[in-house]
């Protein structure tokens, strides 16, 4: 079954006519995704190896019957992207971005309080569902149809976690990335509450990092709500505090949000936490019982 | 991104926060007429990007012009140590001269993002002067939290309610009231992360104003101030960091011997926390961006080869969209052009096209290490650090 991304998701691209946005929307279709549009305003009209390009989101939908966007838009217009596909009616936005300005995030925030689209991102890999489609940038090809799921702030530490899974012979149903930014769209018990109602989900590998503390909040909802198995890993640990670790939102700040405490926070809430990153396939198998 | 305090004073002054009178300069002789001018007293206050400078002896009280010129020769030019700066210190270059205050009370506000909420808050304590965090640890409810609606910004009875739970009244209240609205819209208008008063001072004479203060920006925002990005002083940078950033990678230098280089800023983290759990110290952060394109990974590890604690090098690729032989022929091509580096170099290369890329490094005409894993990786690189030490 998967989460948010499958068989039916119909994708179109925000700042398709970039060289990241092409690239990567061409990743997505070999993937299998059907990538029915492109949005860039004022080029509407011209295609992108086949794929009709459109001047606005709502132009696009109308045409398409696009249901997800993927935004590659530049930090300082991105947000007016996520909010146009909101209010569009796009039902996920995945915003791969990095640098929007938190502020903006606010405003972002505050628009979608009042639409029902689910934001992941920005600043994240994206979404994939192994077999099925892909919304992201992530390799397609280390992934694996299963049952684990995987939900992470970071990008490539992620697809460390997907390849050791798969040289294990372990796949996965469904892989979240939320992103490194302060504000994000979606968090980790956004997620979680996906996983816990999915049947192809036995278990979950959330992977988190310093700053903030969306670890501790998820492992208290996990403790209370969640009754799949949880391999936990916090990166981080050697960092110091008050300088940024490329994410924007990966920064100790006030003596808050050390590796150790989230580490903490997710022992006592019964999670496989795990303090070394190469053991989380194997970890994962063990709590699966395989 | 950090700035002075002077240059935060400057900011806020804009907005209506009041703060005592002074001038920076990076002269003892300046310092000494500076003082003449604000009537033969004042405070002398080096300028550097760490708090805590009084305890390390930055912060001092002139009783005269000569006093002044005295102290001033004395800060300019030391190395400045406080609890932010690490056991080297900081070199001072500047010095903030200010007029003496007549100090009543001593408070504390502040503005900065508070994620789980998606919002800014204002923090406001009466225990001012002192570190927020041992307050905050010793004495929660000693801090009032108030939080503003990023679209509607501060309304009247907010800044109203933050003076109260500062536990002023009258005449002082509402010039609190009135400061604490300019440093919210500041904090706003500017994009800052961050923007303390501590303290805020309450006069002999009802007066309210910010003894000291700290600002510090959204480095994603700063495309839309170039004003506060003129402020950016690259004196207090690490060099080697500013070097980094001027090739787009993310490179933050530490104190050990192991130098990194990795792909993304998760599996950086990670690949710092393992060399730790395999009795290693990293000797920094660097991420050189998903993509690892052999240009970065030539800059980076040039930079990395330049800090003299190192003595050995681990670079972690994980190649998705970017393949692996794609970024050996990189690493290979950069220590071609680097061709003096003695120091022992692992490298472990993971995903697309794996094998070619692990067979480009074995022909090469380098020593490399090849780990298989991330555990491999760490444990050969902590052992090859030992071994040239």
């Amino acid at each position: 079954m998967a989460i948010w991304v499958d068989n039916d998701t119909r994708l179109l691209v925000q700042g398709i006519t970039g060289k990241e946005g092409t690239f990567h929307a061409l990743g997505c279709r070999d993937y299998g995704t059907k990538v029915v549009a492109g949005v860039t305003p004022g080029k509407g009209g011209e295609a992108v190896e086949g794929i009709p390009v459109y001047d606005s989101v709502a132009e696009a939908r109308e045409a398409t019957g696009a249901n997800a966007s993927m935004i590659f838009v530049p930090p300082p217009f991105a947000a007016d992207a996520i909010m146009e596909a909101a209010a569009a009616e796009i039902e996920l936005v995945v915003c791969i971005t990095e640098g929007i300005p938190a502020n903006d995030m606010l405003k972002v925030k505050d628009f979608l309080r009042s639409h029902p689209t689910r934001l992941v991102g920005p600043n994240c890999p994206g979404v994939i569902s192994p077999g099925m489609a892909k919304i992201g940038i992530m390799p397609g090809h280390i992934h694996k149809q299963g049952s684990v799921g995987v939900v992470s702030r970071s990008g490539t530490l992620t697809y460390e976690a997907v390849w050791q899974l798969s040289n294990l012979n372990l796949g996965q149903s469904t892989c979240v990335g939320i992103g490194g930014d302060p504000v994000n769209g979606t968090n980790f018990i956004d997620v979680l509450e996906q996983f816990a109602a999915d049947p192809q989900t036995e278990g979950v590998i959330m992977i988190g990092e310093i700053g903030g503390n969306a670890e501790e909040d998820a492992a208290a909802w996990i403790k209370a709500n969640f009754n799949k198995p949880v391999v936990g890993f916090i990166a981080g640990r050697t960092a110091p505090p008050g300088r940024r670790m490329g994410h924007a939102g990966a920064i100790v700040a006030g003596g808050k949000g050390t590796a150790a405490e989230k580490m903490e926070a997710m022992k006592a809430a019964g999670l496989h936490v795990v303090e070394n990153p190469a053991e989380l396939g194997t970890t994962m198998a063990k709590a699966l019982g395989k | 991104m950090k700035i002075h305090e002077y240059q935060a004073k400057e900011i806020l002054r804009r907005y209506g926060v009041a703060t005592p009178k002074g001038r920076v300069t990076e002269s003892a002789d300046e310092a000494a007429k500076i003082c003449e001018e604000l009537g033969g007293r004042c405070v002398v206050k080096a300028q550097i990007h760490a708090g805590g400078r009084g305890k390390g002896g930055g912060v001092k009280l002139a009783k005269s012009p000569e006093e002044a010129r005295q102290y001033a020769s004395q800060i300019l030019g030391m190395q400045l140590v406080t609890h932010q700066t690490g056991p080297e210190g900081q070199l001072v270059r500047k010095v903030l001269i200010e007029e003496t205050a007549d100090i009543a009370q001593e408070l504390y506000v502040s503005i900065t993002l508070d994620r789980a909420q998606g919002k800014p808050v204002i923090m406001a304590s009466s225990q001012g002067g002192m570190d927020i965090e041992e307050v905050a640890e010793k004495d929660p409810d000693a801090i009032s939290r108030v939080a503003i609606e990023p679209e509607i910004g501060i309304q009247p009875f907010q800044a109203r309610a933050v003076a109260r739970a500062l536990g002023l009244k009258g005449g002082a209240a509402s010039k609190a009231a009135k400061l604490i609205t300019g440093l919210v819209n500041c904090y706003m208008d500017t994009d800052a992360s961050l923007a303390e008063i501590n303290p805020l001072m309450v006069t002999g004479g009802g007066d309210v104003m910010a003894l000291d203060a700290k600002m510090n920006f959204d480095d994603n925002a700063l495309f839309r101030h170039k004003d506060i990005l003129d402020m950016r002083d690259l004196a207090e940078e690490n060099p080697l960091e500013v070097e980094a950033s001027k090739f787009n990678l993310n490179y933050i230098k530490l104190d050990g011997n192991i130098a990194c280089m990795v792909n993304g800023a998760g599996l950086a983290m990670a690949t710092m926390d393992i060399i730790q759990l395999y009795g290693g110290e990293p000797a920094n952060f660097l991420d050189v961006g998903g993509g690892a394109s052999q240009e970065a990974v030539k800059n980076a590890f040039r930079i990395l080869v330049s800090d003299p604690n190192v003595k050995a090098v681990l670079i972690n690729i994980f190649g998705g969209i970017a393949r692996t032989d794609r970024i050996a022929r990189g690493v290979v091509g950069a220590l071609e052009e680097l061709a003096d580096v003695k120091i022992p170099v692992v490298v472990r290369l993971e995903g697309t096209n794996v094998d070619e890329g692990r067979r480009i490094l074995r022909e090469a005409p380098f020593q490399f290490i090849v780990a298989e894993q991330m555990a491999d990786a760490a444990e050969k690189v902590v052992a090859a650090a030992k071994g040239g030490a």
